[in-house]
């Protein structure tokens, strides 16, 4: 090992990703200020697209960085929702509240399931998520007061009555219906952007970049120093949280729940699994252009029934094959791009610096 | 013509070169040794021209024929059958499915059998139905040279039979050799044991970081021209 | 109610998993491969028999003979080339592509057969028909399902140990690269395994299918079961798995019969429980 001599820094940014970091303030002003100008449709398109993309960040943390392939994130998305309607309908609480216990109720449940799924490896961790999703799936549909396994509406007041819908009614001058959904619009832009920016803070901390490693080689990482099985544990609960929040959020706009819909493999896993591995799993760019790749896919053929999900299936096992790092890995490859970089370059921070985005160090 | 040939052999792993244009060759009944230090590419020559790593077409002939981009098991079901380093044996595997799976892919009358194997090395018949990996390191490599036998091939390679083996042992497992010999199949040993493999071979060639440094009989090499060649200093 | 012909249905029940989770433990015996499409193509298989049935007017029993070879080629195609590419350390691979099988398999079936229950029809009085066993009595279709299921281990586990074929599986499993100078192709061997197993999961189809009604999005349910007997049963142990699906059976078969809400929460529970206090499973293979 040679020293690192002092006139070089270790760095993290690009030049794309200083001016991506530009664009996408510019994006999330005119994101919010969204609600003036578009109509409910649209809103309720971003809606969909947002909460879609949280779950694709949380799947993609968990299995494209921490080698945790689950196919149960149902259990999260279904438990937390149901958790928000047990405090909205039985217990009178307002939805913002309910949505927030939610992610807590889901970090909770991930504590007793992940006893069970920490004990199987690899592809039966994967299969065990599953069994977990489907016990509280079964379980829940025998709570007879949100509705058994008809499941339940929320009461009709419930949202409509909650002081900011009062407010944003007044703001944009629409019912309150509209105002609904513009709460839920900005609710689900906030968590997009506090899950994706909670993400990348965390992938840059030194767990983080252990992540890495373990999935790699676990010994490896236990010899730098990485408590692989603590950070699994650390990832599985948070992940199990924004999903719980999110599936809330999702039903508070909705209204509507039942086991069946609210513990979907296929709305809340395969879409989600299909999303991340066609955008590119693994970078935080990717479920970006997953989700947008999904909503377009989705709508260009939903008069076909059940063929975009035949064609996307067939997508993702094709770019699991041929460009396993997925679309945005294709595009990352050709021009070097990264909006989120998380590799550390070493970079002269003498008085004539290099060109910018020179990669890599004298240490290579 | 030569039964086996190398021709300008090279061989990678990923972007580190092994061999450097290997010329070699092995004709009809003769027995070969390979000699050099760790790391000159011994294995590597073996496992290129027994197909485990691929090489270019023309870069290996067997009987005149291309055979280096061709995998293992086609390879082995022409009739070059390879003894890895390391032994190798099943470990789900019995002795006798050990040396029975030899000749999966090459079924041909020949001298050898599970009899005629079991005749060379008695202490395996004992030994049939214990696992493969169960046995003591030189009944192993007597279990990893019946299994290569099995196929009744025309050519053999050995490399590092004599690695972590007692010197009784060696002696036992290399008295095989002349019966081996005398079924037809010709031979090539990989070894860094000098003088064993001097002991037993027609020719000799000794390598050296990826290329061969020397090559004779073994009458006509000096402790010095041997030296020279395996160390890369001269004596 | 009657304790004794409870648990025996339960048995006979889990000769049924047992089918369903054969090839699936075969496979991952092999090349540590779990197939998530391995209940749609359950599916697949008694849509074909139904086909075979109704068209061609077979008996349940030759469309399945028929439906066999073409299931071997089904399963010996996908993974010479579809799942050997997808083999190795990463676990990723092998998982997200047969979970977009998965999906592809179900919604190519949505779109063939729509989402309407089908049966097979099962000829005769095979149906209803039963067997007086001293104090109970035991439908013959459950015996011969379970006694398929036995057939089906013991076929499968000669074929393991005293045949070429089986020591070459072992032997790929073990170490392909030295299996390859054996003469052995690894991708060939998976294969084949592969095919063999998806005979296993015709057989399976076929009682699936004349014992119940099935659509196409009844397959992860299967594959779910399957799983859970071949981890009770032990990683690889064939015997291990039919002990694994008579556990679910039992307990399904005991949770109906307490409430008819708990069948499928029950099989589940019992798989948890013997997750905790045998991780391993029940018989475990030594060198795994």
């Amino acid at each position: 090992m040679v020293e690192r001599p002092a006139s070089w820094k270790v760095e993290t940014r690009t030049r794309a990703s200083s001016l991506f970091l530009v664009a996408a303030l510019v994006l999330i002003a005119l994101a919010v200020a969204a609600p003036a100008f578009v109509g409910r449709g649209t809103l309720r398109d971003l809606f969909f697209i947002l909460t879609m993309l949280v779950l694709a960040q949380s799947w993609n943390l968990l299995a494209g960085y921490a080698g945790l392939v689950s196919v149960g994130q149902q259990a999260f998305v279904g438990f937390g929702a149901y958790a928000m309607f047990a405090a909205v309908s039985l217990w009178g609480l307002d939805p913002l509240t309910a949505i927030a216990l939610a992610g807590v109720a889901a970090a909770l449940l991930a504590l007793p399931t992940g006893f069970f799924v920490f004990r199987l490896q690899g592809a039966y961790f994967a299969i065990g998520t599953w069994v977990v999703a489907e016990v509280v799936r079964l379980l829940l549909a025998q709570w007879k007061a949100l509705g058994g396994g008809t499941g339940t509406s929320l009461p009709s007041g419930a949202t409509r009555d909650f002081a900011p819908v009062a407010w944003i009614e007044g703001l944009f001058g629409v019912r309150s219906a509209h105002a609904v959904d513009i709460l839920t619009y900005w609710l689900a832009l906030a968590l997009a952007v506090a899950a994706i920016a909670f993400i990348y803070r965390f992938l840059l901390t030194r767990q983080g970049l252990g992540l890495a490693a373990m999935r790699d080689n676990e010994l490896a990482a236990g010899a730098l120093g990485v408590d692989a099985r603590r950070l699994k544990w650390a990832v599985y609960v948070a992940t199990a949280f924004i999903t719980g929040v999110t599936g809330a959020l999702i039903y508070v706009q909705t209204a509507r729940i039942s086991p069946d819909a609210a513990f979907s493999v296929i709305d809340w896993t395969a879409n989600v699994v299909f999303i991340v591995v066609i955008g590119g799993i693994g970078t935080i760019e990717g479920p970006i252009v997953g989700v947008i790749l999904f909503f377009l896919l989705q709508n260009g053929l939903s008069q076909y029934g059940s063929w975009y999900l035949l064609v996307l299936g067939l997508i993702a096992i094709l770019v699991m094959l041929f460009a396993p790092r997925g679309l945005w890995g294709l595009f990352a490859d050709r021009t070097g791009i990264q909006l989120f970089p998380v590799r550390r370059s070493l970079r002269r921070a003498g008085p004539k610096p290099q060109t910018s985005d020179s990669r890599g160090g004298p240490n290579g | 013509m030569a039964l086996l040939e190398t021709r300008g052999l090279t061989a990678f792993y990923g972007d580190f070169q092994a061999l450097f244009g290997l010329d070699l060759m092995l004709d009809a009944g003769e027995t070969v040794a390979v000699i050099g230090a760790n790391g000159a590419g011994k294995s590597t020559l073996m496992r290129s021209i027994a197909g485990v790593l691929a090489n270019g077409a023309d870069q290996v002939l067997f009987d005149g024929e291309p055979v280096g981009a061709l995998p293992a098991a086609k390879v082995m079901a022409r009739g070059i059958a390879m003894v890895p380093e390391g032994r190798r044996l099943f470990p789900s595997l019995s002795v006798e499915e050990n040396l029975l799976i030899g000749r999966y892919g090459r079924q041909v009358g020949g001298a050898w059998s599970l009899d005629t194997v079991y005749d060379l090395f008695p202490i395996l018949k004992e030994r049939r139905q214990s696992p493969g990996t169960a046995l003591s390191g030189g009944q192993q490599q007597m279990v990893a040279i019946g299994r290569a036998l099995m196929s009744n091939p025309r050519v053999l390679l050995c490399d590092e039979i004599s690695l972590g083996l007692a010197p009784v042992i060696i002696r036992d497992i290399y008295a095989a050799l002349p019966r081996i010999k005398a079924s037809g199949a010709s031979v090539v040993v990989v070894e860094q044991d000098i003088g064993q493999a001097l002991k037993v071979a027609d020719r000799v060639y000794c390598m050296m970081e990826g290329r061969v440094t020397l090559e004779g009989r073994p009458a006509g090499l000096t402790r010095e021209a041997i030296h020279a060649a395996y160390f890369g200093v001269a004596a | 109610m009657n304790w004794l012909d409870t648990i025996v249905q339960g048995v006979l029940l889990g000769g049924l998993y047992a089918l369903f989770a054969a090839g699936l433990s075969l496979v991952f015996g092999i090349m540590r491969l779990v197939n998530l499409a391995h209940g749609d193509l359950i599916v697949l298989a008694a849509f074909l028999i139904l086909v075979l049935v109704t068209s061609l007017g077979l008996d349940p029993f030759v469309a399945a003979l028929v439906a066999a070879p073409a299931m071997f080629a089904i399963g010996w195609l996908l993974q010479y080339h579809v799942l050997n590419r997808t083999l190795g350390d990463d676990i990723l691979p092998p998982l997200l592509v047969t979970f977009g099988l998965s999906i592809v398999i179900q919604n190519a079936l949505l779109e063939g057969f729509s989402a309407d229950s089908r049966r097979i029809p099962a000829g005769g009085t095979l149906e209803t028909a039963s067997l007086a066993l001293g104090p109970i009595s035991v439908g013959v279709m459950p015996l011969l399902t379970f006694l398929s299921a036995v057939a089906v281990i013991v076929l499968l586990n000669r074929l393991f140990y005293a045949t070429s074929l089986g020591r070459a599986f072992r032997a790929t499993s073990d170490d392909p690269v030295t299996a390859g100078l054996m003469g052995i192709e690894p991708r060939r061997v998976f294969a084949t395994a592969t095919g063999i197993a998806m005979v296993v999961v015709t057989i399976a189809a076929l009682y699936l299918g004349m014992r119940a009604n099935f659509d196409p999005t009844i397959g992860p349910a299967r594959l779910i079961y399957a799983f859970e007997a071949v981890i009770i049963g032990g990683l690889g142990s064939l015997w291990g798995t039919l002990a694994g699906g008579i556990i679910i059976g039992v307990a399904q078969t005991l949770g109906a019969a307490i409430n008819p809400e708990w069948q499928i929460l029950a099989g589940h529970v019992a798989f948890l429980v013997v997750l905790v206090f045998k991780p391993r499973g029940l018989f475990p293979r030594a060198n795994d």
